[in-house]
C-alpha cells in the first residue's frame, strides 16, 4: 500500500510554464493540473508543444519560467520520487552502437535515483512487463530487429515494469496495430482501476476513448481547451464499437493506420 | 614438449610475470569501457584521450626535471591527470552541444601531440623519450607500475561492471535516464573518467597510439557474435584477455613490438569472426518472424481466412 498516493491529491501541477529552446518560445504559460486517479489526454496539432510539456513534466526539458510539481515535489528543488513515474517517450532514441535485447531495455526501467542496480527477481518483472504488451516471446530479441510498433511496445513495457503510480505517455500507440492498441487500452484500464494516474498524448482517442476522463488541448504552446474529451461521432462511443473494420467515413477521415490523422479533432473541440 | 617447457620457463621470469598480469588486467578492463564508448558512438574518444595523455606525460617529465628527480617518475601521474581533464572536457563539450564532439576530438588530437612534443623539448628530453609511451613498454613494467595498474584496473572493472545497469541506461537513452531520476551528469562523468584511466593503464601495454584499438576491436568482435549488451561486454572482455596474453607470449619468443602484436591479433580475430558469422547465422532454424495476430483491416471474404482474435477479448 502506498499511502502517499492519497496525500498528493494533485499528482501533476503545472503553473504558468514557459519553455524556450534557443530563440523559439515553445510553451507560453501552460497551466495543467492532474488529480490522483484521473486519466487525462493531451491533444493538439503537430508542433503544438505536447512533447515539450511532457518532457518538462519528467525533467527532461528545463522550464525557463513557471513551476512543475510531480507527486507534490517541485522539480529542480525537491527530490521527486521518479521511481513512481513511468515515462514513454514519443519515439525510440537513435540506434546506439551496441545492440541490446528487449529485456535489457525494459530492465533499465527498474532503475531510479535511489536504485542504481537491478533488484532481485528483475528477470521475472521484466518478463511480466513484456507479457503485458504481448511480447513475452521476444525478450531475447535485439531491439533493432523488432518492428517499429514492437519497439514502441517495448518502451511501454519499460514504463510499466517499475509498477508506477503515474504514467506519462507520449503517443504510446503511434504505429501500433489495432489488436495491440486494444491490449494496451486494456492494460491502461486495469491500471486506472487500480488508481494509477495517467497523462497520455494522443492524436486520436481510439481505443482509449472510454478510459480517458478529460482532455487538454494545446495550440501554439497554450492550453485552448480543458474539459470533456471530444466525441468524434455519436456512434463511436458505443461499447460494442471495436474498430476492427475500416470506418464508413473513410473518405472524410483516413483510417488510423498511420499515426497522424489529427486535423479535425482540435477544431471540433474549440469551435 | 619443448614449447611447454619454454612456456614454463617464461612464467618463472619475474619481468614476464608482471607483464602478463598487467596484460591480463588491461585486456579484461579496456573492452568493458570500450563497450560504453561504442554504444555512445564515441569510438574515437580513446584516441583523443591518448593524445592528451601524451601532453600529460611530457608535463610530468617537465615537472620531474624541474624538481631534479628522475624525469620518468611523474610521467604516468601526469598522464592520468591530463587524460582525466581531457575526458571531462570532451564530456562538457558534448553536454553543451556547441561544438560538435567530433570537432572537439580533432582539436584534442592535434593539441595533444603538439603539446607533448613542445613540452618534452622544454624538459630537455627528446621525442625518443616519448616513444615508449606512444608504442608501449610492457617488458619494463616495474613493481610500482604494476601496483598502480592493479589499483586503476580494479577501479575500472568495479565501475564498468558494477554500475553496468545504470551506465547502460544513460548510454542507451539519456532522456529516459533523466526521467528515471538517475544522476546522468555524474554517470557520464564516470564513463569519461574511467575511459581516461583505461587509457593511462593500457598505455604501458600497447602504447597511446594503439590504446583505443584495445578498447574498440574486441567489442567489434563480440558484436559479430551476439545481440545482447551484457553478452557483448562479456565476450569483448574475454577476447581482450586472450589477445593480450597471447600477444605478449608471442613477443617473449619473437622480438616484435607487444602492442602491435596484440592489436594485429585482435584485428585477425575480428576478421575471422566476421567471416564465420554468415555461416553460423544461416544455420539457425528457419522461423516465421511474423507474430500470430489478426489483421488490422477486415479483408474481403475469400482473400484470407485466419483471423483468430484472441487479443481483444
Ligand atoms: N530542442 C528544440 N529546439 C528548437 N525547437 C524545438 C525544440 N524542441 C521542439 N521544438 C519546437 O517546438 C514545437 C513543439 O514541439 P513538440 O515536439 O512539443 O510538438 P508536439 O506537439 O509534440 O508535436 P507532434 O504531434 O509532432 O509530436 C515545434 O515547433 C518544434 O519545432
Ligand atoms: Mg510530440
Amino acid at each position: 500500500m502506498r499511502v502517499s498516493r492519497t496525500t498528493a491529491e494533485h499528482v501533476i501541477e503545472v503553473e504558468r510554464l514557459h519553455v524556450h529552446a534557443g530563440a523559439s518560445h515553445i510553451l507560453r504559460g501552460v497551466d495543467l493540473t492532474v488529480r490522483a486517479g484521473e486519466a487525462v489526454t493531451l491533444l493538439g496539432a503537430n508542433g503544438s508543444g505536447k512533447s515539450t510539456l511532457v518532457k518538462a513534466l519528467v525533467g527532461v526539458a528545463a522550464p525557463s519560467q513557471g513551476t512543475v510539481r510531480v507527486l507534490g515535489a517541485r522539480l529542480g528543488t525537491d527530490r521527486v520520487p521518479w521511481e513512481r513515474v513511468g515515462y514513454v517517450p514519443q519515439r525510440a532514441g537513435a540506434r546506439t552502437g551496441v545492440p541490446s535485447t528487449a529485456a535489457e531495455v525494459v530492465a533499465s526501467g527498474l532503475l531510479s535515483g535511489r536504485r542504481w542496480w537491478l533488484p532481485r527477481g528483475w528477470r521475472t518483472r521484466v518478463r511480466d512487463a513484456l507479457d503485458q504488451v504481448g511480447l513475452a516471446d521476444r525478450t531475447e530479441s535485439a531491439m533493432h530487429v523488432l518492428s517499429g510498433g514492437q519497439q514502441q511496445r517495448v518502451l511501454i513495457a519499460r514504463a510499466l515494469v517499475r509498477d508506477p503510480d503515474v504514467l506519462v505517455l507520449d503517443e504510446p500507440v503511434a504505429g501500433v496495430d489495432h489488436p495491440s492498441q486494444e491490449a494496451f487500452a486494456a492494460s491502461v484500464r486495469r491500471l486506472v482501476e487500480r488508481g494509477v494516474t495517467v497523462l497520455v498524448v494522443l492524436h486520436e482517442l481510439g481505443e482509449l476513448d472510454e478510459i480517458v476522463s478529460r482532455a487538454v488541448v494545446l495550440r501554439h504552446g497554450l492550453v485552448v481547451h480543458d474539459g470533456a474529451p471530444p466525441r468524434p461521432r455519436a456512434d463511436h462511443d458505443a461499447a460494442a464499437h471495436r474498430h476492427l473494420h475500416p470506418h464508413d467515413d473513410e473518405a472524410r477521415r483516413p483510417a488510423p493506420l498511420t499515426q497522424n490523422p489529427v486535423n479535425g479533432s482540435t477544431e471540433e473541440v474549440v469551435s | 614438449m619443448n614449447l611447454l617447457s619454454e612456456l614454463g620457463w617464461m612464467l618463472t621470469d619475474p619481468f614476464m610475470q608482471r607483464a602478463l598480469l598487467a596484460a591480463l588486467l588491461v585486456g579484461a578492463g579496456a573492452p568493458v569501457v570500450g563497450t560504453y564508448l561504442v554504444q555512445r558512438r564515441l569510438s574515437l574518444l580513446g584516441d583523443g584521450i591518448g593524445h592528451i595523455a601524451l601532453t600529460g606525460v611530457a608535463l610530468g617529465w617537465l615537472i620531474g626535471a624541474a624538481l631534479g628527480v628522475a624525469p620518468e617518475a611523474f610521467a604516468v601521474p601526469g598522464a592520468v591527470v591530463a587524460a582525466v581533464a581531457g575526458a571531462l572536457a570532451i564530456e562538457l563539450v558534448r553536454r553543451r552541444g556547441r561544438t560538435s564532439g567530433d570537432l572537439a576530438l580533432a582539436i584534442m588530437f592535434y593539441g595533444g601531440i603538439a603539446g607533448g612534443v613542445l613540452l618534452i623539448g622544454l624538459a630537455g628530453g627528446s621525442n625518443g623519450n616519448l616513444m615508449q609511451y606512444l608504442f608501449g613498454s610492457i617488458s619494463t613494467v616495474s613493481g610500482t607500475d604494476l601496483a598502480l595498474t592493479v589499483v586503476l584496473s580494479a577501479v575500472i572493472l568495479l565501475v564498468g561492471i558494477g554500475l553496468r545497469a545504470a551506465l547502460f541506461s544513460v548510454s542507451h537513452d539519456e532522456e529516459f535516464a533523466v526521467a528515471s531520476g538517475l544522476p546522468v551528469w555524474l554517470l557520464n562523468a564516470m564513463v569519461a573518467v574511467v575511459s581516461a584511466l583505461t587509457v593511462t593503464v593500457a598505455m604501458r601495454v600497447v602504447g597511446l597510439l594503439l590504446v583505443s584499438a584495445l578498447m574498440i576491436v574486441p567489442v567489434a568482435v563480440a558484436q559479430q557474435l551476439t545481440h545482447s549488451f551484457a553478452r557483448t561486454m562479456g565476450t569483448a572482455s574475454v577476447v581482450g584477455v586472450v589477445v593480450c596474453v597471447t600477444g605478449l607470449t608471442i613477443t617473449y619468443f619473437q622480438d616484435v613490438s607487444p602492442g602491435a602484436t596484440i592489436v594485429v591479433l585482435a584485428i585477425a580475430v575480428y576478421a575471422v569472426a566476421a567471416a564465420v558469422r554468415p555461416l553460423v547465422a544461416r544455420r539457425g532454424p528457419a522461423t516465421d518472424p511474423h507474430p500470430d495476430l489478426p489483421d488490422d483491416v477486415e479483408l474481403p471474404p475469400g482473400a484470407r481466412a485466419r483471423t483468430d482474435q484472441e487479443v481483444c477479448t
